[in-house]
């Protein structure tokens, strides 16, 4: 078995003795040639993993590993990674082929050598024509496509890209997403990427890592973090969810019922997670999760059955949804339905009455206490 | 309507700097180019030539004096660019919060008090009975006072020391808008340290260095205090002569053609450092 390009043990970064660490222990490993995210909030510590990996910022514990030797003692010039940097870093005093040359002229690659491979590059991300460019003459989209062939020309083992969509509108970050991920195949290239942009993630990526202060939550495939979240951060974190906290009043087995604090009572599933009568918990459904129906009799085989009003209609094409009041619950307790792709309820209306039921299967239960 | 009043307004704003313009600079110039075009021929009768600046090149004293006073002003540029790129780098790179206010403020300091006072300060520290002599009497390496005023590297110092301000705020200006990520670019990509100094830093402080150069250049030019006080009799410098026509001389026509002799050199000497830096005026304005 071969070492993953990219390993960190127990990687740990403290600014401050007395402030708590802005990494905290992260461990993860990223195999040859795949597309590993890691997402988190703002300020939870990702770009800091970043400039570790890149050797700008010295680990206060831990290790990196590059293919299986660390390389805690590398100076940033002479380790095997590149970074795309958040707000590119292009070299403003340089033309586009001498910014994609630099790193080449600086390995001492004879000057034909580095003409032929530039224009191999340039060809690769789809851009031949634009060598003698100024770098303020591009548009972002080609910015972004030159900082990452101006990395990508070295042959790193491991590219790094901090939040590099960051700075561009949102119709163009849609369409770099796709390029990006198909750059990053044509290319082969382990890329380990940072956003906060959940779709971005999801979309892109083989592994993904989602981060909270400092600390990895779950490391896990989109589907595992979406339909399978380990924790209520990733649960809230990842997609979109309606969230309940209450008190469980009842266990049995693997689903157990939840008194809420707003006056409903639900059914949940526990996915073999210790919570027992009495204690706090938090209940995530996702909003497709959740069935509209014309009466009751429509919600047959659903644990989970309310009758309420529709109080807010919320119309976005495929992706249309409503709020739904149940009754008997406070003016606060709203729940996000997503309407059926069929057209069943194209004609519901604010006020209209519906019933709404879900599984108990598709409710995440989570201990409350690690949520705080 | 509306273009008449907004013409009209920018005649009124661009007045007091027009007039100022004309009246203190242009004016002036115009009226001491045609007095160095005067040639005294007899008591109070003149003819016009270029006799004045004849005598100019014709003297080795005052070619001689010009040179040096060229030479000497652009090493005094140099030293104030060697010494002045690293402390506005480390101000404008690697000092943070309070650190770099006050660095800043320490460049500063010695333009709260005259520029009389300051070379004086230069004398007391340098003078035969003065601390540096004093100090390298007690360490030793001195057998008795030694004498370190009156000549060249004296000028050199005050010179350097006046101008520093002056190299260090541009620099300061044009390294704090490089971004730092494009210097960590530069490692990231496998530059080392000289290189990302010549290729990236160096290029983007450009326009910073040329304006520095060419306000330190003539400052140093036209200083007439330093070299007069911290200077020897062998280090003449040319507004010393320039003064002494005007003066001591009342030979009005002499001094106004080395007035224009100076200000052609620096003219000179700034489009040529702006050509052969590859900058334009605009740029380095700003
Ligand atoms: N040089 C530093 N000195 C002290 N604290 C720092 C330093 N750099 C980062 N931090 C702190 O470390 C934490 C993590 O910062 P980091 O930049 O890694 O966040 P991030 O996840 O990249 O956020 P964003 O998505 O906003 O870029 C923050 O609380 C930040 O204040
Ligand atoms: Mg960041």
């Amino acid at each position: 078995m071969t070492a993953p390009d990219l390993e960190c043990r127990a990687l740990t970064k403290r600014f401050a003795p007395d402030a708590p660490p802005a990494v905290d222990g992260v461990g993860f490993s990223v195999p040859s040639g795949s597309f590993f995210s890691i997402l988190g909030p703002s300020g939870c510590g990702k770009t800091t993993i970043m400039r570790m990996v890149a050797g700008f910022l010295e680990p206060s514990g831990g290790d990196i590993l590059i293919r299986g030797r660390s390389v805690l003692s590398v100076p940033p010039n002479k380790r095997p990674v590149n970074m795309v940097f958040q707000h590119l870093a292009l070299f403003p005093m340089m033309n586009v082929a001498e910014n994609i040359g630099y790193g080449l002229r600086r390995r001492g690659t004879s000057k034909p050598e580095i003409a032929r491979k530039v224009g191999d590059v340039l060809e690769r991300i789809g851009l031949p024509e634009i060598g003698t460019r100024r770098v303020d003459e591009l548009s972002g989209g080609q910015k972004q496509r030159v900082a990452i062939a101006r990395c990508m020309v070295l042959d790193p083992d491991v590219l790094l890209l901090d939040e590099p969509l960051g700075a561009l509108d949102l119709k163009l970050r849609e369409h770099m997403k796709v390029e990006l991920k198909a750059l990053q195949a044509a290319f082969g290239t382990t890329f380990v990427y940072i956003t906060h942009d959940q779709s971005e993630a999801l979309v892109m990526s083989d592994a993904v890592a989602v981060m909270n202060r400092g600390r990895f939550e779950q490391i896990g495939s989109a589907q595992d973090l979406y339909y399978r979240p380990q924790t209520p951060f990733v649960a809230g974190f990842v997609g979109d969810s309606n969230r309940w906290r209450g008190r469980v009043t009842r266990v049995d087995g693997e689903s157990l019922e939840l008194q809420t604090d707003g006056g409903l009572t639900l059914r949940a599933a526990r996915n073999g997670r210790a919570i027992a009568a009495g204690d706090r918990a938090e209940v995530f459904v996702r909003p497709e999760a959740i069935h509209p129906a014309r009466d009751a009799a429509a919600l047959e085989g659903c644990a989970n059955m309310l009758r309420g009003e529709v109080s807010t209609l919320l119309f976005n094409g495929a992706a249309s949804r409503v709020r739904v009041r149940p009754e008997g619950a406070g003016a606060d307790t709203e729940i996000e339905v997503a309407l059926p792709q069929s057209g069943a309820f194209a004609g519901l209306a604010r006020g209209d009455d519906v019933w709404i039921g879900w599984t108990d299967a598709q409710a995440g239960a989570f201990a409350a206490a690690a949520a705080e | 309507m509306t273009g008449t009043s907004a013409r009209l307004g920018f005649v009124l704003l661009l007045a007091p700097a027009a007039l100022w313009l004309t009246l203190l600079i242009v004016i002036p110039h115009i009226d001491l180019f045609l007095v160095s075009l005067r040639e005294r021929i007899g008591v109070g009768q003149y003819t016009t030539s270029f006799a004045n600046y004849g005598t100019f090149l014709d003297e080795p004293l005052y070619l001689m004096t010009f040179a040096r006073t060229a030479i000497m002003s652009v090493l005094a540029t140099a030293l104030t660019l060697l010494i002045g790129f690293p402390v506005a780098y480390y101000i404008a790179k690697l000092a943070r919060g309070r650190t770099r206010s006050v660095l800043f403020l320490l460049c500063l300091v010695p333009f709260w008090v005259s520029e009389l006072v300051r070379t004086f300060g230069w004398m007391i520290l340098l003078r035969e009975t003065g601390l540096v002599s004093s100090l390298l009497q007690w360490a030793g390496l001195a057998a008795g006072p030694v004498e370190l005023l009156y000549n060249d590297a004296a000028i050199m110092v005050g010179l350097v020391y006046t101008s520093m301000l002056f190299m260090v705020v541009p620099l300061i200006t044009t390294l704090d808008s490089l971004d730092d990520a494009v210097i960590e670019a530069g490692y990231d990509l496998g530059g080392s340290a000289p290189s990302i100094l010549r290729e990236i830093v160096i290029p983007h402080a450009m326009p910073g260095i040329v304006s520095g150069c060419i306000v330190v250049f003539m400052l140093s030019l036209g200083n007439y205090l330093t070299p007069i006080m911290l200077g020897g009799k062998d280090s003449l410098w040319f507004t010393e002569l320039i003064y002494s026509q005007f003066i001591l001389r009342f030979n009005w026509e002499l001094g106004a053609a080395f007035g224009f002799v100076l200000l052609l050199l620096s003219s000179v000497i700034v489009w040529g450092t702006l050509r052969l830096t590859g900058q334009t005026l605009r740029e380095t304005m700003g």
